[in-house]
């Protein structure tokens, strides 16, 4: 082909808190391939959003653990949840996670040790959903390649239009997360749309009508709020 | 809180030309992955029948930048007296793998943009002349939604007398299951091709179907219309039937109808919802307004065929009349009743319309004549609560109930007068139906009828 295609980022950042992080960290997310971006106090985590959202995030609680815990509350509470959080806490603070189950997905201990980091993140991002092979999203038997822009359901092709691949990446990107439908549009859509919401559903209705009735069941009508790909966080 | 405001507070991610490239992108990368063997150009001509030019994947990329280079004049509506070549160029956007090409030889379609050799849109184009419509309608801030009822029927060969599979059934069973496998199946490649169905079932007429599709946007509905006429006749062909959307092909019987129900929303909302006890707002009754005072100057453009007014003149349940109600289905406009709060369903049906029309201009004159209405305030006539067709010419006329064109010559006349129809569809498209038509009536009118020769050969 005459043009390259336009080959989506390999893999969005990982937020990591605070700014700057401790070097130990720094070093084994390098280590393990990440793309990590630190940001010191919640505003600067909206600011700062690539536009495909956090791919996850690794906050350190051990120094400044109010800073911390606010700073898991903003990125959990918001009207997108952000996954995979991974708290890293000193071995005194464990007593602290009590009752704040909400605030993150797994912990660990410091002083960072590299391996356990690395398995940890990874076991994080195949609980959500996510593979950490960011070319390939999976999810059950529906698998989605960012490369060559082809979807398959059981290993049979998905033949998608372009919006309805970009919504279905989109969506399947975070899988358990439910988006309203003007997140949707802003994200997917940008500002090139007419009809508002409705635009939405009619995308999503077409999408399941391509998945057939026996996998239409992917993409969830999250009532009086919006959409969602895969299961929730909750298993409903 | 879709608000307007709230229409570019997203991250601008891609500007309109970016869109087109990655959407053009998309489509060269799944055609190189899937093994794309051949490429469906697909356009209408001003009939709305369907056109198609098949291309190799390695000429794809120079027609997505230059367009294809063809002679419009063979093509119904297309030819000019001057420069005769124009170039189809795709739209990336419409781009689908057709689901019953075999798999070993996977074949694409795009539906296509007619443009001029110097870029500028093709004023013989269906296609462009929605395109234009919709772009008004969306300076005032309006984007149309369409979901039209496609009635059809089975018929078991296409010349002589219509058979239905249906009346053959009553003989052979086995032919009740080939017309609801032939639905099923189409249905199935209706969604495998983005057209999802609302509901599908048997109509009341002999191995008469409707199809009902999901609302969406009048261009991708024009679109799906032409990709659901098309998939419906080449199903039943697979299977050694023929499908036909004729308006009327049977005496005795009701004729099909393409009732269609339209909405405008605007700021992200539907813009016909009041949200007080009365669930129209004034510009849904501006709008109606709009469709019943301008419905007799655009019933030729919506009942294209001579035989499109059997079907209107029958009764049954076609519109005769041009009249709005709630629970009246002889009348023209029909709003349904939708639950309470459901705001997003106001909408209201326009009921003349059948589906040999060609959809691209059909949308373009209901879209003008209903935004006419709302632009210039029409005031809204009352409910009809009676059905007319069991008034006598008399209190009808009293009621002061106008008529839809009872034959397409009366429909032409209408039309020829109508600044309105004029301006939506361009002097291009305006005058050459008009000719096109007059000479189908012309040649309808020198015909011997098999009813003259029934009624008058043993009589005279």
């Amino acid at each position: 082909m005459g043009r390259p295609p336009t080959t989506p980022p390999l893999m969005n950042p990982l937020l990591v808190f605070p700014d700057p992080p401790p070097p130990e960290l720094a070093q084994a997310l390098d280590l393990g391939g990440w793309v990590w971006k630190a940001v010191d106090d919640p505003d600067r985590a909206v600011v700062d959003e690539p536009d495909e959202g956090w791919a996850g995030a690794v906050v350190v609680a051990d120094t400044d653990p109010e800073a911390a815990f606010l700073m898991c509350r903003r990125l959990r509470k918001g009207e997108m949840p952000l996954e995979p959080l991974l708290l890293l806490v000193g071995a005194a603070q464990v007593a602290d996670l009590e009752l704040r189950d909400d605030l993150f997905d797994d912990f660990s201990l410091t002083p960072v040790r590299p391996a356990e980091l690395e398995a940890r993140l990874q076991h994080l991002f195949w609980r959500t959903g996510r593979g950490t092979r960011p070319e390939l999203i999976e999810y059950g038997p529906f698998a989605l390649n960012l490369e060559t822009y082809q979807a398959a359901v059981n290993g049979s092709p998905l033949d998608l239009t372009y919006m309805e691949y970009e919504l279905l990446k989109f969506l399947a990107s975070h899988p358990g997360k439910v988006f309203t439908r003007e997140t949707l549009l802003s994200r997917v859509w940008g500002y090139d749309y007419y009809g508002g919401a409705r635009t939405v559903d009619v995308h999503i209705r077409r999408l399941r009508a391509k998945l057939g009735e026996e996998h239409a069941g992917l993409i969830h009508t999250v009532r009086s709020v919006g959409y969602r790909f895969g299961q929730s966080r909750w298993g409903v | 809180m879709a608000t307007a405001g709230f229409l570019h507070a997203g991250p601008v991610t891609e500007t309109g030309d970016e869109r087109k490239r990655n959407q053009q992108d998309y489509v060269l990368r799944t055609v190189e992955e899937r093994g794309v063997r051949l490429i469906r150009l697909w356009f209408t001509d001003v009939l709305g029948r369907h056109k198609s030019v098949a291309i190799s994947p390695a000429e794809l990329e120079t027609v997505f930048d230059e367009g294809l280079q063809f002679d419009g004049s063979a093509i119904d509506g297309f030819s000019r007296i001057q420069e005769s070549d124009v170039l189809a160029r795709p739209d990336a956007s419409t781009f689908e793998l057709l689901p019953w090409a075999s798999p070993d030889e996977p074949s694409g379609t795009v539906f296509c943009d007619i443009v001029n050799l110097d870029g500028t849109p093709f004023e013989g184009d269906p296609r462009q002349v929605l395109r234009r419509n919709i772009e008004r309608a969306r300076e005032e801030g309006y984007e149309m939604f369409c979901a039209p009822e496609v009635e059809f029927f089975y018929l078991a060969q296409n010349t002589g007398t219509p058979v239905p599979l249906d009346r053959a059934s009553y003989f052979d069973l086995t032919t009740t299951d080939i017309s609801s496998d032939l639905r099923k199946r189409t249905l199935h490649m209706l969604e495998a091709l983005s057209i999802p169905v609302e509901y599908s079932f048997h109509e009341d007429a002999p191995s008469q179907h409707e199809i009902d599709l999901q609302y969406t946007d009048a261009l991708s509905m024009a679109d799906s219309i032409m990709t659901l006429r098309l998939t419906v006749k080449k199903i039943a062909m697979e299977q050694g039937v023929y499908a036909t959307f004729m308006p009327k092909p049977m005496n005795g019987v009701q004729g099909s109808s393409m009732h269609t129900h339209l909405s405008q929303f605007r700021d992200g909302v539907n813009a016909f919802y009041d949200g007080g006890d009365d669930d129209l707002s004034d510009t849904a009754r501006s709008f109606i307004a709009g469709l019943l005072h301008h419905a007799r100057e655009i019933t030729a453009v919506t009942n294209q065929l001579v035989n499109s007014y059997k079907r209107i003149n029958e009764g049954y349940e076609a519109p005769r009349y041009v009249s709005w109600a709630r629970n009246n289905r002889s009348a023209l406009v029909r709003v349904p009743v939708t639950k309470t709060g459901k705001s997003e369903s106001t909408r209201v049906e326009y009921r003349a319309l059948d589906p040999a029309c060609n959809p691209y201009l059909a949308f373009s004159v209901l879209l003008a004549a209903g935004l006419r209405g709302v632009r210039d305030g029409y005031d809204l006539m009352p409910e009809a609560a009676v059905n007319f067709s069991e008034l006598s010419r008399a209190e009808q006329r009293e009621l002061g109930v106008a008529n839809l064109p009872t034959n397409l010559s009366e429909a032409l006349d209408e039309m020829e007068d109508s600044e309105l129809v004029r301006d939506a569809l361009g002097d291009h498209i305006f005058e050459w139906f008009l000719r096109n038509k007059r000479a189908e009536w012309t040649e309808y009118q020198r015909q011997v009828t098999p009813f003259e020769l029934e009624q008058y050969l043993p009589n005279w």
